[in-house]
This record gives C-alpha cells, sequence and structure tokens, in this order.
C-alpha cells in the first residue's frame, strides 16, 4: 500500500559542517504520486532523499522540522514493505554474488518466512524483466542490467515508498532505457509512492505527475510538469537545471577539420589474462581543429580506445602513430614516451576526476604539470593563475581536490590537462553527472581549444553533447569475439 | 588480484558439497596435526594422503597443480635460504659451496619446513577451490551463529575485491597521463606509490561507504529478526567428514611416532 509523505520545517546540517545541506522544506506527497526531484548541484536533493529513507542517523548531524510518512513511519524497518532506494553507481547497489541472491537478501533482512522468498524473487525479476536464470553472476552483467536488478531487490518487499537517486546516470542510452521501462512498468499500479531525482529531466518526465524544485530556504516550485516549467523555466535553466525546451546552442565549426595529428590503425586490445578483446580492428584519425565523438554501447571499447590514443596502454595489434608535427622530436609510439614528454603533447582526462590528483591543493595539482614539463617558475605561476580564473576555482585554490564536489572536481581535472598546453586532448565521458552550469562551460572549453587548433577526442554517450559539439563521430560497435 | 573468485560453479563431488564450516574444521585438524612435528615424514605422508582425496573433491590434478604453483615458489625459497644461512649445522658435512657447509641436519630442516607448507596448503587450496563464498557464509551464520553483520558484511566487501586491481592499474594510467612518473629515482617512486595509495584508499572507503548505504536501504542489520533463503544444513556426512579428519591425524602421528620420526613441535 502506497503511503503519504509529510515534510514541515524539514532542515539537515551534516555533522562538522556549518551550512545546512537542506533547509525549510514544507513538502506534501500524497499517496500513489510520482514526484521528480529537481534543483540545482548542491540544493540537498540527495540528502532529501536519504531523510525519506530514515538513512540520517541521529549522531551523523542535526536536524530541524519533521519527517511523517503514514502509515508505517520512518526507516528501514518500518512496517510493510516499507522502502526501497535506488541509487546511482551499479557497482555498489548489489550485494550479493548472484543475481536471485541479491534479490533475496532484502527479503531475508525483513524476515519473509523462507518458503515464501523464491517465488517473490522470481516475481521481482519478472517484475523488471530480468532476462537472465537467478544464479546468474552479478559480475557478469552490464551496467544498465545491474541497474535493473539492484531495482528488482528495492521492489521485492513491495515498498510503498520508492525512492530512486539518478538511477540511470551511469548508463548508456540503451541501458537507461531498459530502466526507465522497468520503473514505468512496477509503478503502473499506484501501489507506490515515487520520489525520483533526476539530472535529465526530458527522459524522466514520462514517469512523474508532479515536479518539486528545492532551492535556497526550501521548495521554490511545485505542480505539474508543464505548469512548473512554463512559469520557472528560466530562471530554472539559470540555476543550472536540465529543462525540456531550452535547448543549448551548438558549437560545431561544420568545416573540415586541419592536419592530422595522430592515426590509429587496427587497434586491437586484449587486458593480460582476459579472454576476449576489448578493442577489436578500429581505426581512428584525430585532426587538429577539430572535435571528434566516440560512441557505443557499454562494454565497445570506448574507454580502452581513448587510453590507446592517449599513450597510455600499448595496443595487442595494430599502431598508434603520431604525425612529425605532434611528436616534435620524439619517435616511437606514444605509449612509450616519458610521461612528461607525453603529456605535453597528449592530455588525457578520465573519467573519475579523483584517479588524476596527486596533491593537496588544488593550485599545486595546477603547476604539477607545467613544472614537470620544465616551465620556470614564473611561467607556472601565470598558467595557474589564468586556469584558476578560466575554470572559475580561484577561490578553491588552497582547497584540497579531493573535497571539491562534483563539477568542480570535472573543472579541475580538465584544467590540469590544459595546463601542458598538449595538441591533442582526450576526455573520457567529460559531461557524466553535470549540471547544465558546468555542461555548458565544458562545451565551450572545449569548443575554443578545438578552434585554437587542438585536437579533440570525447568518448561519451550523452547526445547532446556529441550534438552541440562533435565535428565527426565515430561509432564504435562492440568487441568481436576471437 | 583476479584469482579472487566470488562465485564458482558448485561442485557435486563427495567432498566438495559439504557443509562449507565441516571442510573448514576437517581442515583445521589435519593443519594441527602436521604442524604438530617438525619431521619430514609426517607432512610427506600428509601430502599423500591428500593426493589421493584430490578426486573426491572434483578437482583435476592439473588444476591443483596450477593453483598450488605460488606454493612451490615459497617452498624453493625456504630451501635455498635455509642450505645456506641456516644457523644451526648440526649432522655429517654433505657438500660444501664455497663457504657455506651444507650438512644432514639443514637438509633434514629445510625438506620438513618445505614439505610442510605443502602439506598445509594443499588441504587450504582443495577446500577453498570447492567452497562457495557464499555458501560459506551463509554456513557461518547458520551452522555457527557468527553474526550476519560479520559474514554477509565480509561477503559483500569480498565482491569489491576484484575492483581493487583494476582501480589500481587506472591510477597508474592516471598518473602517467598527468606526466608523473619516476623513471630510475626510487625516491620519486616510492612518493607515487604513497600517493596512488592514498587514492586507492580514498576510492574504496567510498564504494564503500555507497555500498553499505546500499544495504542499510534494504534493511540489513535492521534490529528485525533475518531468515535465510538458502539453508545449509550439517548433516550426518558432515560430522563424518570431520571425524574421519581427526581419526586420520591421529593416525598420522601414531605411524610417525611408531616409525621413530616424531618430534613435537613444543618439546
Amino acid at each position: 500500500m502506497a503511503v503519504q509523505v509529510e515534510l514541515r520545517g524539514f532542515g539537515w546540517r551534516h555533522a562538522g559542517r556549518a551550512a545546512w545541506a537542506v533547509r525549510g522544506v514544507d513538502l506534501r506527497i500524497e499517496r500513489g504520486e510520482r514526484v521528480l526531484l529537481l534543483g540545482p548541484s548542491g540544493a540537498g536533493k540527495s540528502t532529501l532523499l536519504a531523510a525519506l529513507a530514515g538513512l540520517l542517523a541521529e549522531d551523523s548531524g542535526e536536524q530541524e522540522g519533521t519527517v511523517t510518512i503514514a502509515p508505517g513511519g520512518v526507516g528501514i524497518g518500518a512496517a510493510g514493505g516499507g522502502i526501497g532506494l535506488l541509487c546511482q553507481d551499479p557497482e555498489t547497489q548489489l550485494v550479493m554474488a548472484r543475481a536471485g541472491d541479491d534479490v533475496a537478501f532484502g527479503l531475508e533482512n525483513r524476515g519473509v518466512p523462507p518458503e515464501e522468498i523464491w517465488p517473490t524473487v522470481d516475481a521481482a525479476l519478472a517484475a523488471v524483466g530480468f532476462a537472465y536464470p537467478r544464479d546468474h553472476p552479478t559480475s557478469a552483467l552490464s551496467g544498465g542490467e545491474q541497474q535493473r536488478l539492484a531495482l528488482a531487490g528495492a521492489l521485492a518487499t513491495r515498498p510503498s515508498l520508492l525512492l530512486l537517486d539518478e538511477p540511470t546516470a551511469n548508463l548508456d542510452p540503451d541501458g537507461a532505457a531498459l530502466v526507465r521501462s522497468a520503473i514505468g512498468r512496477v509503478l503502473a499500479d499506484r501501489e507506490t509512492t515515487l520520489v525520483l531525482v533526476e539530472h535529465r529531466v526530458a527522459e524522466a518526465l514520462g514517469l512523474v505527475d508532479r515536479v518539486v524544485v528545492l532551492g535556497d530556504g526550501g521548495v521554490v516550485a511545485d505542480g505539474p510538469p508543464d505548469a512548473v516549467f512554463a512559469e520557472h523555466g528560466n530562471a530554472l535553466t539559470e540555476q543550472g537545471v536540465w529543462v525540456p525546451g531550452h535547448p543549448v546552442t551548438p558549437r560545431r565549426t561544420g568545416s573540415p577539420g586541419g592536419p592530422e595529428l595522430l592515426r590509429g590503425e587496427g587497434l586491437w586490445f586484449r587486458h593480460p589474462g582476459a579472454d576476449r578483446f576489448a578493442l577489436s580492428d578500429v581505426d581512428c584519425l584525430v585532426r587538429s581543429a577539430e572535435a571528434l565523438a566516440v560512441v557505443g554501447p557499454n562494454g565497445s571499447g570506448k574507454s580502452t580506445l581513448a587510453l590507446l590514443l592517449g599513450g597510455l596502454l600499448a595496443p595487442t595489434r595494430g599502431t598508434v602513430a603520431p604525425t612529425m608535427d605532434l611528436a616534435t622530436g620524439l619517435t616511437g609510439p606514444p605509449h612509450r614516451w616519458r610521461a612528461a614528454a607525453l603529456a605535453s603533447r597528449i592530455g588525457s582526462v578520465f573519467q573519475d576526476p579523483e584517479h588524476q590528483f596527486v596533491s593537496t591543493r588544488v593550485a599545486d595539482e595546477l603547476a604539477l604539470g607545467p613544472r614537470r614539463v620544465g616551465r620556470t617558475a614564473r611561467e607556472t605561476q601565470s598558467i595557474v593563475d589564468d586556469l584558476l580564473a578560466r575554470l572559475r576555482l580561484s577561490h578553491l585554490a588552497r582547497a584540497n581536490p579531493y573535497t571539491l564536489s562534483g563539477g568542480e572536481q570535472r573543472r579541475l581535472s580538465v584544467a590540469t590537462a590544459l595546463a601542458t598546453a598538449p595538441r591533442v586532448l582526450i576526455l573520457d565521458e567529460p559531461t557524466f553527472g553535470q549540471d547544465r552550469r558546468t555542461w555548458i562551460e565544458l562545451v565551450d572549453l572545449l569548443a575554443k581549444l578545438r578552434d585554437d587548433g587542438c585536437g579533440v577526442v570525447a568518448v561519451t554517450h550523452d547526445t547532446d553533447f556529441v550534438d552541440a559539439l562533435a565535428d565527426r563521430t565515430l561509432t564504435l560497435t562492440g568487441a568481436s569475439h576471437e | 588480484m583476479s584469482s579472487v573468485a566470488t562465485l564458482m560453479r558448485r561442485s557435486d563431488a563427495p567432498l566438495a558439497r559439504r557443509n562449507p564450516v565441516a571442510k573448514l574444521a576437517a581442515g583445521l585438524v589435519f593443519t594441527f596435526a602436521v604442524l604438530a612435528t617438525l619431521d619430514p615424514v609426517t607432512p610427506a605422508l600428509a601430502i599423500g594422503i591428500v593426493l589421493v582425496l584430490v578426486p573426491l573433491f572434483g578437482v583435476g590434478y592439473g588444476e591443483l597443480a596450477r593453483r598450488a604453483a605460488p606454493v612451490l615458489l615459497g617452498a624453493t625459497g625456504v630451501i635455498v635460504s635455509l642450505l645456506f644461512f641456516a644457523a644451526e649445522r648440526t649432522g655429517t658435512v654433505l657438500f660444501t659451496v664455497g663457504p657455506f657447509a651444507v650438512t644432514t641436519g639443514v637438509v633434514y630442516t629445510a625438506l620438513g619446513l618445505s614439505l610442510r607448507l605443502f602439506a598445509v596448503a594443499l588441504p587450504a587450496i582443495l577446500i577453498f577451490a570447492t567452497t562457495d563464498p557464499t555458501d560459506l557464509a551463509d554456513a557461518l551464520i547458520q551452522n555457527v551463529k557468527a553474526p550476519p553483520r560479520f559474514a554477509i558484511g565480509a561477503l559483500a566487501a569480498l565482491r569489491l575485491v576484484p575492483l581493487l586491481g583494476a582501480q589500481w592499474r587506472l591510477l597508474g594510467l592516471a598518473r602517467r597521463a598527468r606526466g608523473v612518473d619516476a623513471g630510475a629515482n626510487p625516491v620519486a617512486a616510492l612518493r607515487n606509490f604513497a600517493s596512488a595509495t592514498f587514492a586507492l584508499l580514498v576510492g574504496a572507503i567510498r564504494r564503500g561507504t555507497r555500498l553499505a548505504t546500499a544495504m542499510d536501504a534494504r534493511g540489513f542489520d535492521s534490529g528485525l529478526p533475518r531468515t535465510w533463503a538458502r539453508r545449509q544444513r550439517f548433516g550426518l556426512a558432515d560430522l563424518a567428514l570431520v571425524a574421519a579428519a581427526v581419526v586420520v591425524s591421529a593416525a598420522l602421528i601414531a605411524t610417525t611416532v611408531a616409525l621413530g620420526t616424531f618430534d613435537p613441535l613444543l618439546a
């Protein structure tokens, strides 16, 4: 049975923080309603979801106001099916090694009699359209399939309240569609109240009948999607929220790129010990003054191609050949170059910014590259100051990179690659999880680099990003078995 | 890292399908017997017994040899270091290598130690090669009343271990992309290692926290009485396995005593 949710003057401050994560929220959600929760980065959407899920432990912060969920009350152990929660990272949503065991996990925890567990598991797997047997290894599933399985786990207890925190953010378009259709199917009977947090509004609209916008001081807009977007669309767009009907101006050049910089021919790659190729027989050309988008489903080898072009992995077969123009005096393939020489010619930006941080302050992080390629202290200082200003990081110069927000970390990781002024810049999912504001900044920055003659390669499954920036698209279809 | 198996095909072989706790207990009893004496005869007999039992675990000898290869490396290390560097050089001199006199006493100790290494490792390899981690956690909770918080928590964490290897490789590449490599400078290598380790730990803690949240959200350890979807039974056959391990271990010690080679560890 669906529940009614009511928040009165709700606020939460994490222990040790001066600022409130969320404050002054008055919100009433009726039984069976489906709510899309929006707001700019840092508005406290995830904190609010955690509060509804009963995951904010009393000793982990300070609470204002009240949260009521009726019938049943707040908390995981609540009566009935309780609450189902699904977050964005498929890797950490699953607990067990076998698909069926994972769905059974929540039922075991709630003390469901053993003889009822397996029929319930089968029903939940069928409800989300899971296509594998119960003993299928969870590690062998794609991201989309893993999220679908995690959804089955969250639904198996027939929760009265389903909380979804960007459930499709990590997925390719096909995987995201898969999960959305599974969500739509299980909500059809209106037995479950839904609260959904999602950056990409357009895709989520089919699932919801109400939009609530969180901002400074609580709920700033509330109502049916059409009304909210008509009235607040512009303001929301300003704040970085993705709003349907507010397209981004494309920055494509439409002209063919400049001279060739880097060429990959007949590239194959197999991880040591793996029995199949992660990438098979791909040709790829990187030109100056051109933005190349590499697209394809999860597992098609896009990230592997980025590492090969970036001179970070040696191809199992095939060659990555720089032109004289790019190599400027160096011989051999890029993967044999010393790191500093590589960084000043080909820059790579990884999907997870934290993988690339090596310093304890933002300014040191930016100074590292220029210093290693032999710039003087004064040149280094001017590069650092320039990048800090261009990427709106000046106020964070002394902060530890690990403490930055997702958008700030992304900007910093791009800035560190730019600090050594490479002719080729390779980025893996640069727009992943970014709000509209950072997204546009990234597109502008990359467009400018491209216009200045840099060869830009972006591995992505963000179709808007491809539309906005890419002059040429390379589609990988998936690894063939051999 | 890829050697950490979190899932395996459950085998129907008579010993492989015994209760995981029974297998573990039998292995422990046998190991204690082997460790109780310092002579080479006991571990040699123990290895013989284990090799006879291999087919009952449904494991091929080739696979066992492959999994035991690192042990061979360890045993070689033990033999070499003892032959050359053992402090006690009793018995008659067999031959000399430069300044090192290799005596019968040294050979006896080296042989005893390396055989013990195998006699302890082989049963452990057989047990873990045939025990699914999920079954082990289930059996620990259901048959020996281990706290689920510990057993299921460890099981969930184990599932993340293979990811650490992939993360570590990615961190190395990410650092190279930043222009960081140590070349031949050992100080720089150490510094890079420390900073990559820090990044690995930060990532592991973040993932662990997210996994813990996911487990909490699904009602884990919420104070409600837990039920089990998978029943682990400790039956007569399992009891028989433990009893057989006790009998065989006792017979092993008795044999070496009768042969006069028994050399107690705690003399």
